[in-house]
Parts: C-alpha cells; structure tokens; sequence
C-alpha cells in the first residue's frame, strides 16, 4: 500500500491540466465558475475537443476509442476536469450506454453507435423512471409489443432529463407483462427521438430551469434489431447501468472546486468587520467539508481501483456508499456558496436584461446562481436511486439485514 | 406563564386563516407572481378591512393596538399561504420604525393612511457592502440648508420597487461601522434623485436595488433623533426577525401535512411510502424541529417589546437560530420524501422551500447569529 501519487501520476495530472488550460474556452470556464450550468454547444464542444484527443471515452477499452486509463488516471482526469471548471462528459454517453454496449451490445449496435457517442453526435438520454416507476423501477408499464421485426411501444417516461437536446434513448419496456417476477419481463430498447409518436414535454424545476422532461410513447415503431440484450433480460443491463450511474453521481472534482470557489469569494466578503475567510466559524465549515471530501475521495479510490480487479462486471456495493456521501457533499458545498453570498443570493435577478445606464447595478452573478444550483442538487439525493435506496442497498447487500 | 390565546387572538387567527384559504390558490398565487407588482391589491384591500393593516399602531393614532402575538398570529397564517403582499415591509419593518421613532405629526399623518392601504412602506437599510452587519452603512445625509442630501445604494429592500415611501438609514456622522452617528428618514419613493430596480427574489416575493443621488427631504423627513437611529433599526429589525419566525414556522406546517399526505398516498413497491419506517421516523424528526421552531417563533415575539435590549436581541437571535435549522432541515427533507415531484415548479412544495430559504438568509443566517451568541457565550 502506498498511497503517494507516483512521478506519472503527478505529471499525469499535469498534462490533463495543461491541455484543459490550452483547450477549453474561456468564456465556457468563466460562466461555469458563476456557477452556471454548460449549456448544450459548451457540452458539445468540450466533448469534442477531449475526443479529439482521445480522452472522451474514458472507461472504455482502447479498441472502442478508450484512452487506456489506469482507475487512478481516470479519477485524476475527471476532478481536474471538474475543477477547471470545464463541462461535465455527458454521463448518458459515456457512463451509461457506451458500457451497455460494450458489455451487452452487438457487433454493429457497437459499430454505429460508440464512435458517435464518443463524439457526442448523439446525445442519449435516459428513459427509465415513470410516474409510477420511480423507486420501484421494475414496476414499469411503458409496453412493447412485438410486430413482426418491430416493437409498438406506448407509454410514459417522466424525469427524462436532457430529452428536449437528445437524439437518442435508451428506454426500459415491459415486453412480457405475464412474466412470473415483474423484473423477468423487461427489455431494453435504443430509440431514435425522432421517431413518429414521441411527444417530449417541458417540466420546470424549482430552479426555474428546463431540465426534466415527459416523454410519451404514442405506437412507437422501434426495430428489434435495436434491442440490447435478449428479450426480457432487460433488468440485467439496467442493474449494469444503474450501478456505473452511481458512482458517476459523486463528482467529487466539483465539490472541491466549489469549496475553493467559496474560499476566494470569502476572502473578498467582508463580515463581522472583517473579511468572511477569517471567521473561525466559517473556517471550521469549510474545513470539516475538506475532511468530508478526503474521506470520500479515498473511499472511491478503493472502490475503483478493485472494481477494475473484481472483472465480473459486478459493481461494487461500495458504490451505494459513495453515491450517498457524494451526493450530500455536493449538497453542502452548494449550500457554502449560497451562504457566503448571504442576502444578496437570494435574488433572481434576470442577467440577460437589459440594464439601462441609469437603472440601479445588480449585485454579483456568481450570487444569483448559487441559490439556483442549491435548489437543483437537492435532486442529487433523489436521482440515480434515491439515498433512502442506496442505503437499503447497503443494509441487504453488505450487512445482509 | 401563559401559552393561552385570548379569543380575540383566535378569532384573528381564524379570520386570516380563512381569508387566506378562500382566495390564495396555488394557482393564483402562481399567476399573481408574473404580474409587475407582484401581489394583489385586491388582497391589499381585504387586509385593510379586517384591520391588519393597522394592528400593530395605537388606537389613538389609527391603528388597532395588537402587539407581537397578534402579528405573529397573521405571519403564520400568512406563510402557510405563503401570502406575496408587502405586510412585512410596510407594517412590520416600516410599521415598527414609525412606531418607535415617529413624531405626533408623522403618525397622525402616516398611521391612518396605513391603515387603510394607502400608503406602502419599505425599509431601505442594507447596502451589498454590509451583508448581515446593521451599522455598515455607507449612504451618507448630508445638512444643507434645513434639510438633507442623501446618498448612496440600498440592496434587497424589500418590496422596494412597490412602496410609496422608503424608510432609508444614513450616515450623518460617524465612520463605517460606527453604531452612532446612523439616522432614519422617510423618502418619497418617487422624489427625485431615488433610482429604484425591481425583481424577484427566488421565492416569488418582490425587492429593489435603490440608489439615492442628491435626494433633497426637508427637517421633517428626519424619522426620530439625528445621529441616534441605531436602537431604532436594531429593533425594527428584531420585528422583521420575529414576524418572519412565525412565518416560516407557517411555511413549514404546511410542508410537512403536506409530506405526511404524500407518505400515506405515494405507492411504491405495492404499498405507501410511509409504511417504511425510516420514512416513518424522518417525518417524526420534521415534527420535532417544527415544534422546535414554533416554541421559539413565540420566544421571538415574546420579547420583540421586552425591555431590556440585551436580553432581547439574545433571545430573538437565537428564535433566528432554531427557526432557520429546523426550516433547513424540515424543508430539505420534504422534498427529499416527495422525489422528483418536489423538485418541480408546478408542485407547491418547492415555492415554500424557497420562501424559508429566503427567510433564513433575511437579516442574518444561521451563521450570523450563532456567531453573536456565541460570542456573548464566552
Ligand atoms: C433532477 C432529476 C433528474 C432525473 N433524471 C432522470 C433521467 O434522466 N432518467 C430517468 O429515468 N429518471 C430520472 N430521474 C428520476 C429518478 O430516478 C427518480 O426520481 C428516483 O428514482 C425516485 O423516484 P420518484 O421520484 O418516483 O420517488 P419515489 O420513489 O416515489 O420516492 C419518494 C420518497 O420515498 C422514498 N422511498 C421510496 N421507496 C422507499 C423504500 N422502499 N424505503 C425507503 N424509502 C423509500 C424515496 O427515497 C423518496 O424519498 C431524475 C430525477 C430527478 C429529480
């Protein structure tokens, strides 16, 4: 055991950090930094940009366009990424179907689509959870039935996020509603959005945001040769899916930037008489959220670092431990900047009105997203299985209670 | 020790309670946010009727001489509602800052007006500069002839962009910082010389930035003594604190009957959500940082007029203390039990997540407050 950085994973986490410097946008840094979610074309373009050096596909093998990365490699790629703060891989792409495929997918299922996902010429989303499938996820009723070489789906997906920029889902069906365990009669299905029959439909969320989505499926012709999978084995790649997703839900790149953000904007805030950083109270915040993050950095280190030992494609029942702390501490860390911003982040001020010379300035960008980004990551413990879930995860699988 | 309300008390409790039910949809609510004031003058109206408007003042001058439990009362009932009307701004705020420092004239003149939804107030104090610190006050009044020049910048003054008056605090002597040397004065909303930049803050409710450029007001805009304003906006503030206690003590009953509803309706896994007895046990703990809360709310407005200041400025930042915790934790966890339906604006248990969230961070956090007692603790 040593738990040094080696000389090249120290000049590792160099290149990474000089290619980010060279390469990503700084209109796209400075916009993330107040706080701001990427928008589609940052996404886009950054995922481009890191394909085009080949590091877009980080956790796939190198014949489908992987990089080849050690564990340690990968986790050192993704906080410094995190940390720029330059946008996020899309997770639909890279975490979710990319390893579907590669584990499940045939021949061409992988030849068409990995290159492009990679690339992000398709954007995926999710079509998993339903009004009356959400934690109970293999209660799904969203129907497909078989027609010749196609499937009819019809139903409902909700929470899809993204679906409004996707060109592609992956969509769990019931294709056996008489099966004798609910879990045996679910396949998994590649859907083209632009398909005849699918309605994507706005939800708002309290952030005032477009994010979440419902689809609806209206006799959806879907080619069986777009199955992944056999037919009502679809649990399988869900459980596949769901235990990648977990992990990926932690970021924790993006909780230590947020903590350094803070401590600079700290410096700058008076309070008390004196400038907020020398507050022994928020010092102790701050430092207890370091811990947090020490802890939780180590913990996932392990968990990778035998996951990619284990080899039986099984995630680690770790990961439920990981998806609880990290979810949380982006919570808290989210809550740090709101704070700090006091008063002053309670505003909802538009940035895109126009400000006519003699109207009264508004305070700082940076404040009137931080609620913003507090509201949206109180989603972090809901989705990707919620924390109440991960932790009866823990109590059946780990402690067997 | 009484914790009893008088009938007239509970008969004002049930009145608002009622009005509120009968005329505050969600959906209305929702629809009252998109117009420019933001809130409805017709309720405006109806508050003026039933003598909130003019509660808090003394009979002699117009108004129905209730004290904090009264405004208490109408908090609650308002934050259940999550009510969008400038009650807090013009009767608590401006209300407390009149009552406290007013001449004769200026009540005679004001308190009636009031009372019968006239005259809008708004207390313009904080400035960005000094986040929670009430004697951080840059803007400066300046004597020319009889009168005063103002200027300087106000943030987040509530329901700033809708009052017809402002309550503004400045400098008339002294430093940044200094306690001394602060004085109050009332400004015409529209005087000239008074910039004003409505929004909305994140729940809903109305605020401005307010820039004072060579604003000219005569000696009787001088709201009590020149120089001596500080004990004034200590306690108006203290008001605000109080009346907000309850209001988010309100918002949180509502949030938790509404989770308990949604434990016993939501399906998952063949059965309600809330026959798994962690959920169980999570919606006790909501239970008992919402009673938490409400002892402190009424600790709050129990010593809003408790005459020793010390002894009220400790107890009132600690009700700020409890209620801002429970409200952190009550609400997070509502929308935690309610998954992603919680998250949505079309679900009204993210409009009262947003309303204790801005209650928390008015007129100082959690961390603000802690940090006074804590140092009066050592
Ligand atoms: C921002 C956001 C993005 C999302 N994106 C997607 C997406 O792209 N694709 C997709 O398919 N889905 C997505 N989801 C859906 C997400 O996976 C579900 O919200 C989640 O599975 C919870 O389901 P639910 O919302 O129906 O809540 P419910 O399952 O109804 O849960 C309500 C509450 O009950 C608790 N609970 C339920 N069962 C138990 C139990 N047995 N024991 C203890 N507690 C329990 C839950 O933890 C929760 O607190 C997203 C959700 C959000 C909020």
């Amino acid at each position: 055991m040593d738990l040094r950085f080696t000389p090249e994973e120290t000049a590792f986490r160099e290149e990474v950090r000089a290619f980010i410097r060279n390469n990503l946008p700084k209109e796209t840094r400075e916009r993330l930094r107040m706080g701001h979610p990427p928008t589609k074309a940052e996404t886009v373009q950054w995922q481009r940009a890191l394909n085009a050096r080949g590091w877009a596909a980080i956790s796939w093998p190198k014949e489908w366009g992987g990089p080849g990365w050690s564990p340690v490699q990968r986790m050192i790629f993704l906080e410094e990424n995190l940390a720029a703060p330059a946008p996020e891989l899309l997770g639909f792409n890279i975490t979710m179907i990319g390893p579907v495929l590669i584990q499940f997918g045939t021949e061409e299922q992988k030849k068409r689509f990995l290159p492009r996902a990679a690339n992000l010429d398709d954007w995926w989303c999710q079509g998993f959870s339903e009004p009356g499938a959400g934690s109970d996820l293999a209660s799904l009723k969203t129907a497909a039935r078989r027609e010749g070489d196609h499937y009819i789906v019809n139903g409902q997906k909700i929470w899809t996020s993204t679906a409004h920029n996707a060109d592609w889902c992956f969509l769990l069906v019931r294709t056996n509603p008489a099966a004798a365990k609910r879990q045996e009669g679910i396949s998994f299905l590649l859907v083209d959005m632009k398909t005849p029959g699918i309605t994507v439909r706005p939800i708002i969320s309290i952030d005032g945001s477009h994010h979440l989505n419902e689809v609806f499926f209206d006799d959806v012709k879907v080619p069986v040769e777009m199955r992944v999978h056999e037919e009502n084995r679809g649990w399988d790649v869900a459980k596949f899916l769901l235990g990648n997703e977990r992990v990926g839900i932690a970021r924790l790149g993006k909780s230590r930037e947020r903590i350094d953000f803070a401590k600079s904007l700290a410096r700058e805030t008076r309070s008390g008489g004196r400038p907020l950083s020398e507050d022994p109270a928020f010092r102790q915040r701050v430092a207890q959220l370091e811990v947090d993050l020490k802890g939780l950095e180590m913990m996932q280190l392990r968990v990778v670092s035998a996951y990619d030992k284990r080899r039986d494609g099984k995630p680690d029942p770790l990961s439920s431990a990981i998806k609880v702390r990290g979810s949380e501490l982006l919570q808290a860390t989210s809550e740090l900047v709101m704070d700090v911003g006091g008063p002053q982040s309670m505003t909802a001020w538009a940035r895109e009105a126009d400000t006519a010379s003699n109207e009264p300035a508004l305070g700082p960008e940076w404040a009137a997203q931080a609620a913003g980004a507090y509201l949206m990551l109180r989603a972090a413990s809901i989705y990707g299985g919620s924390n109440e879930i991960q932790k009866n995860i823990l109590s059946k699988a780990v402690l067997r209670l | 020790m009484d914790f009893d309300l008088t009938d007239e008390q509970r008969l004002l409790a049930d009145s608002v309670g009622r009005l509120m039910a009968d005329t505050y949809s969600f959906e209305k609510r929702r629809a009252l946010i998109r117009e420019a004031e933001g809130y409805s003058a017709e309720l405006w109206a109806r508050y003026a009727e039933l003598g909130l408007l003019g509660l808090p003042f003394a009979e002699e001058h117009g108004g129905f001489g209730g004290g904090a439990v009264e405004i208490m009362l109408v908090m609650e009932a308002f934050g259940r509602a999550l009510a969008l009307e400038p009650y807090l701004a013009t009767v608590v705020l401006g209300g407390t800052a009149l009552r406290l420092a007013g001449s004769p004239a200026q009540l005679e003149a004001m308190v009636p007006r009031i009372a019968e939804g006239q005259l809008k107030l708004a207390f313009a104090h904080g400035e960005r500069q000094a986040r929670y610190d009430l004697s951080d006050i840059e803007t400066k009044a300046t004597r020319s002839g009889a009168g005063y020049v103002l200027d300087g910048a106000k943030t987040v003054v509530l329901h700033g962009d809708s009052a017809d008056m402002l309550v503004v605090s400045a400098r008339t002597s002294g430093g940044r910082d200094d306690a001394d040397g602060l004085s109050l004065f009332l400004v015409d909303g529209r005087a000239n010389g008074v910039a004003r930049r409505g929004y909305a803050l994140r729940d809903g409710t109305r605020a401005a930035e307010v820039v004072l450029s060579g604003v000219e007001v005569g000696a009787d805009a001088l709201l009590g003594a020149e120089g001596a304003a500080f004990p004034v906006i200590a306690r108006v503030v203290e008001a605000g604190i109080a009346a907000m206690c309850a209001e988010s003590v309100g918002a949180m009953d509502a949030m938790h009957a509404m989770t308990l509803d949604y434990l016993k309706t939501r399906q998952q896994f063949g059965r309600p959500i809330g026959e798994n007895q962690v959920l169980q046990h999570r919606s006790a703990e909501m239970l008992i940082q919402l009673e938490n809360a409400r002892g402190m709310a009424m600790l709050a407005a129990m010593m809003v007029d408790e005459p020793d200041a010390a002894e009220r400025a400790r107890n009132i930042a600690m009700a700020k203390v409890g209620v801002g915790q429970a409200g952190r934790f009550v609400s997070q966890q509502a929308i935690q039990l309610h998954g992603g339906i919680g998250m949505t604006e079309e679900y009204a248990i993210g409009h009262f997540f947003r309303r204790v969230m801005v209650i928390e961070h008015s007129f100082g956090d959690t961390a603000h407050h802690l940090n006074r007692l804590a140092a009066l603790a050592a």
